[in-house]
């Protein structure tokens, strides 16, 4: 989401919640609204010929189109009350070109041919300025026109169709599962996004598409007034390129253990209760002992780590510069991926970009400039084989074509290089997670994504999470509060030393992960199986002021 | 056009209103035009130019409230959805913490507005990015920036009479700047209400300073230092806390602000005499809007005095229930300074750290407000009064609360904008004894 607009819901004292991106020129809407077809594939082909037309006639060599009616729902309550129920629709046109060999960009929100044509004008315009300043002329990998072309996420229930009462009478239901429990505060909350979206371009693609994400989340507060301390447990749910069914619960995919935890399918009702155990636990916590730990990280925990250590220092917008005045660089430069033994980790390190995965929030049948989704290894046996790359990038790491990673948030924002999803392969050797933790003599078990911060090449990080379990001798001997781990990319990954095997495997994600100048959300899963790393940095987080 | 003057936005709203059948009506238009570049490896990488209208509406009936939007200004459009408002309304739950409307208000002008920046071109704005480029090219560096103009309005009118408008426009421009070897990084960041401020030229040439002179950086053990925050760096660091300025999280039981045993830190000495933090909408150098979201007029407030926490805010709903007068937060933030300059602070220290800028801060944990992050772009170790060398950058755990209860000394203020929100801030470079550093970094 954009930071501006976080800046604004916390200050109406939603706090820490997390919130989806809600597009900036988002307006209102009836949930009913929502439902309705958006407008005429054969119109939007009309419209997009225009765009294109209008682009050339002014000289541009390359263009596309993107007609976008991008709907959010957002239902959110807290303890007994629904704080708001909101519906929004931003509608309009993006129009991308090159023109003297720079990129141009201009978005308007009035779908008119007319305005269209003069937006593409603008766009070209946009480019012509640009190219006042010296500069190489865009390269763009070749791209064969798909014809006209459609893809939907698989979906059961579309989570716009399923009424508002039936989501209020759920989050309620769970507010009342913490209260009775003895929570002093829960916020709970249903997030739905459908980008309806159609790409046109001149390499002659017409691809329509209509994709839905969905995230269900709550937050749990207890709290002890004598001494001022408070404890809070977020949900173990995932945002999921899913439709409503994410929220039916199915016995088979739930992960059983120290507490239950899901892959495809989310029992909210449960967890909440869960939460509200542990939290209460975590009161009473043991306050943790700094020092090195043997880490075990459940996938709820991992796919964070894997996110800001894994998945960003492989963009190669990122290597190559494009991000240095905000997001920052890379460690793993071209010369190291050159070399063809850089050890990024262990030898049972596997990672591998899919903007694909089925149920993941990065799945498309096409990327933001008309490419195919592709399925490619970044890190094999732990060395660092390849990067993320776009159409204008795929010449410098000799890529005849683009991997198909690129993205716009919305219609008003230009598309550029963002992360697919970006997995840890499990283990191939069968392996459960009690018998990792029967191997671990002095350790930490992690579940849950907290605090995360990594410096702007990706070599420095620092994790918290949810909870945190002491392991001695083999045993989880009690809870742990207080912990934050700080460790260095590569010496991290290459102390790896077990990972779990497939029947462990679930999805974390980011529904809102921000790049670029104006900063942009794409939302991304993360996959992986619990994994072990050997001898970690603790730290102990707990301060006193005041 | 997406901006209107005040007497349009006023007939406009007026017209909306008067279509309103219900108990309450609350209107709102916002518009905003603007573009920008963004640069990498000494060339532009994307540039756009986007304008929007957005008209919105809030019906209540009782405690119910809906609200629609629409981006059509026709008779019909304006009456449909002022239509669909109340529709949503009757169908909405109660909501308990609903406030009336308030009544007619007396706002003072705002000067927020700057005609040379909603005069901006994509011509000036390449420019503007042409000499940034230029200046690195000659210091053989390589040059990533980002420069946005906009101009924007906002105005809100409802049943019971109250209008106010306001209309602002805002340039921000950040760069850094980075050798070959990738062995020195340097950055700036400008944001100005009126463009004629901002010199491109002068900001990459800091920039590149700081690159070059970061070459070299040698390691020294985490622990506590003596730092001095440059604004830009103190502002990254501080706009977490501001946040938190709020009676409603701090009654309750979940914010630094909240006090042992129940309440808030209201009238507590928090911080360090020296700190002392306001909002005032009239400053000159950062002017801001002179009415709050929900219509509340703003004028000058304190919030931290003499280190003091003298005011918090209170929503409308919270004042109510507390019995106390609304305090609506402020829109935008100040803190006082000194008489020194950066140098000053630098001669005056024996040993210490120079911290340009501050990168990735998160929270650790709320009840103490511990944040998370790195230095980035020229951290320099100093002593006897001199900068001595550039240093590797470094984790810290540090909360903004203990940090300001350890004062040395604070500089003079500067305009400086966040590097995550863009928000921009009149904040000084701050001196600050034992502030905690974790780990090493690698980063450049």
């Amino acid at each position: 989401m954009k930071r501006k607009d976080f800046l604004q819901w916390s200050a109406m004292g939603l706090g820490a919640f997390m919130l989806p991106n809600i597009p900036a020129f988002g307006r209102s809407i009836d949930p009913l609204e929502a439902l309705h077809e958006g407008i005429d594939v054969k119109l939007k082909k009309e419209l997009s010929d225009v765009a294109l037309n209008a682009a050339k006639a002014k000289g541009a060599t390359y263009a596309d189109v993107r007609i976008g009616r991008y709907l959010n729902q957002f239902v959110l309550t807290r303890e007994t009350r629904v704080q708001n129920v909101a519906n929004t629709e931003s509608y309009g046109v993006g129009i991308r070109v090159i023109a003297n060999g720079s990129w141009g960009f201009a978005a308007t929100n009035k779908v008119t041919k007319e305005d269209i044509a003069r937006t593409a004008e603008r766009a070209v315009a946009v480019a012509k300025a640009n190219s006042r300043v010296p500069a190489d002329p865009v390269q763009l990998a070749p791209q064969k026109g798909y014809g006209e072309v459609t893809w939907k996420t698989p979906i059961e229930q579309s989570a716009f169709a399923v009424p508002v009462r039936d989501k209020v009478d759920l989050l309620l239901k769970v507010n009342s599962i913490a209260l009775q429990g003895g929570a002093n505060f829960v916020n709970s909350g249903i997030f739905a996004s459908n980008e309806q979206k159609y790409f046109a371009s001149t390499d002659g693609s017409y691809i329509d598409q209509d994709i839905h994400r969905i995230y269900p989340q709550f937050n749990v507060t207890k709290i002890d007034k004598a001494s001022g301390k408070f404890e809070t447990r977020a949900s173990f749910s995932s945002p999921m390129g899913m439709g409503y069914e994410y929220l039916t619960p199915t016995p088979e995919s739930k992960v059983s253990g120290l507490v239950t935890r899901y892959k495809d399918r989310y029992d909210i009702l449960e967890d909440v209760k869960n939460a509200t155990a542990d939290v209460t636990q975590k009161m009473t916590a043991k306050s943790v002992e700094p020092g090195k730990y043997d880490l075990l990280l459940d996938p709820s925990h991992l796919w964070l780590t894997i996110h800001e250590s894994v998945a960003h220092p492989t963009e190669l917008d990122r290597v190559l510069g494009y991000e240095a005045n905000y997001a920052g660089t890379s460690f793993l430069t071209l010369d190291k991926w050159r070399s063809g033994n850089f050890q990024f980790g262990s030898k049972l390190v596997n990672i591998v970009a899919d903007k694909a995965q089925p149920h993941s929030l990065g799945a498309v049948g096409y990327d933001d400039e008309g490419v195919a989704p592709k399925k490619w290894e970044l890190i094999k046996d732990g060395v660092l084989v390849n990067y993320q790359a776009i159409r204008d990038q795929a010449h410098i790491i000799g890529l005849k074509e683009s991997q198909g990673c690129c993205y716009a948030q919305s219609w008003s924002d230009v598309q550029f290089q963002r992360m697919p999803n970006v997995s840890l392969q499990p283990g191939k050797d069968t392996l459960s997670v009690d018998d990792m933790i029967k191997n671990i003599k002095k350790g930490i078990y992690i579940m849950g994504n907290g605090s995360f911060s990594i410096d702007q090449q990706r070599y420095n990080f620092q994790f918290g999470g949810q909870t945190f379990y002491e392991i001695s001798e083999g045993k989880v001997v009690g809870m742990l509060k207080d912990v934050a781990y700080q460790a260095n990319t590569r010496e991290f990954w290459n102390s790896c030393t077990a990972i779990a095997d497939k029947r462990d495997y679930r999805l974390g994600g980011a529904f809102n992960d921000g790049k670029g100048q104006p900063s942009q959300s794409n939302a991304v899963s993360h996959g992986s199986s619990t994994a072990r790393f050997d001898g970690v940095n603790v730290i102990n987080t707990a301060r006193k002021i005041g | 056009m997406a901006i209107l003057s005040k007497e349009e936005a006023q007939v406009l709203l007026k017209k909306v209103i008067a279509f309103s059948k219900a108990d309450e009506c609350e209107a709102s238009l916002s518009g905003s035009e603007g573009g920008n570049i963004r640069y990498a490896r000494n060339a532009i990488s994307t540039a756009g130019d986007v304008s929007t209208l957005n008209l919105s509406v809030s019906a209540t009936y009782g405690k119910k409230t809906g609200s629609a939007s629409i981006n059509e200004f026709d008779d019909a459009s304006l009456e449909k959805v002022v239509r669909r408002a109340e529709e949503l309304a009757q169908l909405a739950p109660e909501n308990p913490e609903h406030m009336p409307l308030l009544g007619p208000q007396e706002y003072k002008e705002a000067i927020t507005f700057q005609q040379s920046t909603a005069d901006m071109t994509p011509e000036s704005r390449a420019d503007a990015v042409a000499q940034s480029i230029s200046v690195s090219k000659d210091a053989k560096l390589q040059a990533a920036g980002y420069i946005e103009n906009s101009t924007g309005f906002n105005a809100i009118a409802n049943s019971k009479g109250l209008f106010a408008y306001n209309k602002d426009s805002d340039v921000i421009f950040s760069i850094t700047t980075r050798n070959e070897e990738g062995t020195g990084s340097g950055y700036a960041a400008r944001g100005y209400n009126d463009v004629k401020k901002l010199d491109t030229l002068s900001a990459t040439k800091i920039a590149a300073s700081k690159a070059n002179g970061s070459v070299g950086a040698r390691a020294i053990e985490p622990g506590k230092y003596t730092v001095i925050l440059e604004p830009v760096a103190a502002t990254y660091m501080l706009e977490n806390m501001f946040r938190g300025f709020d009676a409603r999280s701090a009654d309750e039981g979940r914010s630094f602000m909240s006090k042992p045993g129940g309440g808030n830190r209201l009238g507590e000495q928090l911080m360090d005499e020296k700190v002392n933090i306001y909002s005032d909408p009239f400053n000159t150098e950062l002017p801001s809007s002179t009415w709050s979201r929900d219509g509340l007029p703003l004028d000058r407030i304190n919030w931290i005095e003499n280190g003091k926490v003298k005011n918090l805010a209170y929503s409308r709903f919270w004042a109510d229930k507390k019995g106390v007068a609304p305090v609506p937060f402020g829109s935008n933030i100040i803190m006082q300074g000194g008489d020194q300059t950066t140098e000053q602070l630098i001669k005056s220290t024996e040993k210490g750290i120079l911290v340009s800028r501050l990168w990735y801060i998160r929270l650790v944990d709320a009840q103490t407000l511990l944040l998370t992050g790195l230095t980035r772009d020229g951290t320099f170790y100093i002593e006897n009064g001199e900068i001595k060398f550039p240093i590797k950058n470094m984790r810290f755990n540090e909360s903004p609360v203990i940090m300001l209860n350890n004062v040395e000394a604070l500089g003079k203020v500067e305009r400086s904008i966040s590097v995550e929100s863009y928000r921009s801030y009149l904040i000084p470079p701050i001196k600050i004894r034992d502030f905690t550093f974790t780990s090493l970094s690698d980063a450049v």
